[in-house]
């Protein structure tokens, strides 16, 4: 398929049919979140998309997070949505090494410059370029170098989006994240460790379509997926009111599927789609697996509290709250969200890590003695 | 990833709440002749509540398969005029599920851009 090829002619020349198109366009809907009622608007604007040129840096990274989108479980359509854009450089998937995948980066931005977009995972060492390079360049060179021919820039995963565990205490290459470099592009934050795959690919496919990003929330993530707090969209919540709460991973209450904020669960402070884009082919999410929210798409969640240690107290009645702010004619979620964000960085401050005793506690067989 | 907390009484409501919207759909299907599409995958669930949902909305009539891009399956529920869409990918993978509330899903009915190719082919047909 040429840059000039429009998805729709792509589609038609591969015998896709109109159905198939409908079908295609239904699913990306879904996958952007958007009412299916958008679907003959999507199709419209996917029927004369050009393919647009992606370039993909990875920097301190685990490759999780192209894990997470190259597994992922609709090849079918998010294969399509990869078949209509042009990935002209990622130096994990493609053949090429060295200078020759080097010289495919330079000529893909020089093609299209101004106009591609620009895909990064991990985070970037500022205490010593030397910590990691691609081919001789540091990743600092290389992403401003990049980003200045960018239409916009997908900060995938929480590395890329925070600084993630790189940046983790005590930070020791002096990883910062790509808005804490750029400043002058569009950049959207697809965080996530890792990002839900179809998050990633509702980004690209909100590009394709609209030609633009998505509406962003205060750090940078499209609203659509960010916009609700796990705790708020999450099936346990009825047992978080009723003040049900499993307090080991074994007893009655996990048992019974309660609440989970006990054993240090941080959805109530979480904003993330997984309740329900949820994982594997959308078989569940971890809450539904029964273990907490770990935050993962949080600024600095590695650094929030253990693991397994509660949130301060579930001391604010939510619920009471939402209906003081209702009351006063006020936005329920925002009064909401400031109490999140205010609990947030009451947690940041109250910093435990974990040890091996946090993570036996719950389990009787294990003794003191064992532990030490 | 598996569902070890599975329990009977986990239950967001959410599964009465969509049976009231179908209702609401079947009523402005009836006065306005205007369709409703609900995207079932954006809406939080329990482990088990969908496929209450499917269960109380049975079976109904009419069943059909599409095959474009990995198979479709549009099935009219018990309530005639709410039928259950299930997209699945090339290697049966469930992509998407929706309920579509209309007197017949459009993605069922042939359509003008593959018509036109029909019409091209079987004339190309009959001139060779
Ligand atoms: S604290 Fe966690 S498990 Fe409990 S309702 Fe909130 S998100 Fe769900």
């Amino acid at each position: 398929m040429s840059h000039d090829e429009t998805l729709k002619e792509s589609l038609t020349r591969n015998g896709v049919s109109r159905r198939g198109f409908l079908k295609f366009c239904a699913t990306a809907a879904s996958i952007m979140a958007l009412p299916p009622s958008m679907v003959p608007a999507i199709a419209a604007a996917l029927e004369s998309a050009r393919r647009p040129s992606v370039i993909w840096l990875s920097f301190q990274e685990c490759t999780g997070c192209a894990e997470s989108l190259t597994r992922s479980h609709s090849p079918t359509v998010e294969g399509l949505i990869f078949d209509a854009i042009s990935l002209d450089y990622q130096h994990t998937l493609q053949a090429a090494a060295g200078d020759a995948a080097e010289e495919a980066r330079e000529e893909a931005m020089k093609e299209n410059w101004g106009k591609y977009i620009l895909v990064v995972d991990g985070s970037i060492p500022l205490g010593n370029p030397g910590y990691s390079t691609i081919a001789g360049i540091s990743n600092l060179d290389m992403l401003k170098e990049t980003a200045k021919g960018a239409a916009a820039i997908v900060a995938v995963g929480t590395c890329a989006t925070f600084g993630g565990i790189p940046k983790a205490n005590p930070n020791p290459t002096g990883a910062v994240s790509v808005s804490d470099i750029i400043k002058d592009k569009p950049i959207v934050n697809v965080s996530g460790c890792p990002p839900i795959p179809v998050v990633i690919t509702g980004v690209l496919a909100h590009f394709l379509t609209f030609g633009t990003i998505p509406e962003l929330d205060e750090l940078g993530r499209p609203k659509v997926f960010y916009g609700n707090n796990i705790h708020d969209r999450c099936y346990r919540r009825p047992f978080y009111e009723r003040g049900e709460f499993a307090e080991t991973f074994d007893d009655e209450g996990a048992k019974k599927g309660w609440c989970l904020f006990k054993l240090g669960c941080k959805g109530p402070i979480t904003y993330n789609a997984c309740a329900t884009a949820k994982w594997n082919e959308g078989t569940s999410f971890p809450i539904e697996s029964g273990h907490g929210c770990l935050g993962c798409s949080e600024p600095n969640f590695w650094d929030m509290g253990g693991f397994y240690k509660a949130l301060s107290q579930p001391a604010v009645d939510v619920s009471q709250t939402a209906a003081y702010a209702l009351g006063a004619g006020a936005v329920a979620g925002l009064g909401i969200a400031a109490l999140n964000r205010k609990k947030k960085a009451d947690v940041a401050t109250d910093h435990q890590t974990v040890t091996i005793h946090d993570l036996r506690r719950n389990d009787p067989s294990k003794t003191e003695a064992e532990d030490s | 990833m598996s569902n070890v907390n599975t329990c009977a009484s986990l239950d967001t409501g959410n599964d009465i709440l969509i049976l009231h919207e179908i209702r609401h759909a079947l009523r402005k299907l009836l006065d306005d002749g205007e369709s409703t599409i609900i995207d079932l995958r954006a809406i939080p669930m329990a482990p088990g509540e969908e496929a209450r949902i499917e269960a109380m909305l049975g079976q109904g009539e009419l069943s059909a398969t599409l095959n474009a891009l990995g198979k479709s399956t549009i099935n009219e529920t018990a309530f005639s005029g709410a039928w259950l869409i299930t997209h699945y990918n090339t290697e049966d993978e469930i992509l998407g599920k929706f309920i579509e509330i209309s007197k017949l899903p459009s993605i069922l009915a042939s359509q003008h851009e593959d018509i036109e190719v029909a019409l091209e082919q079987l004339t190309h047909q009959l001139l060779v």
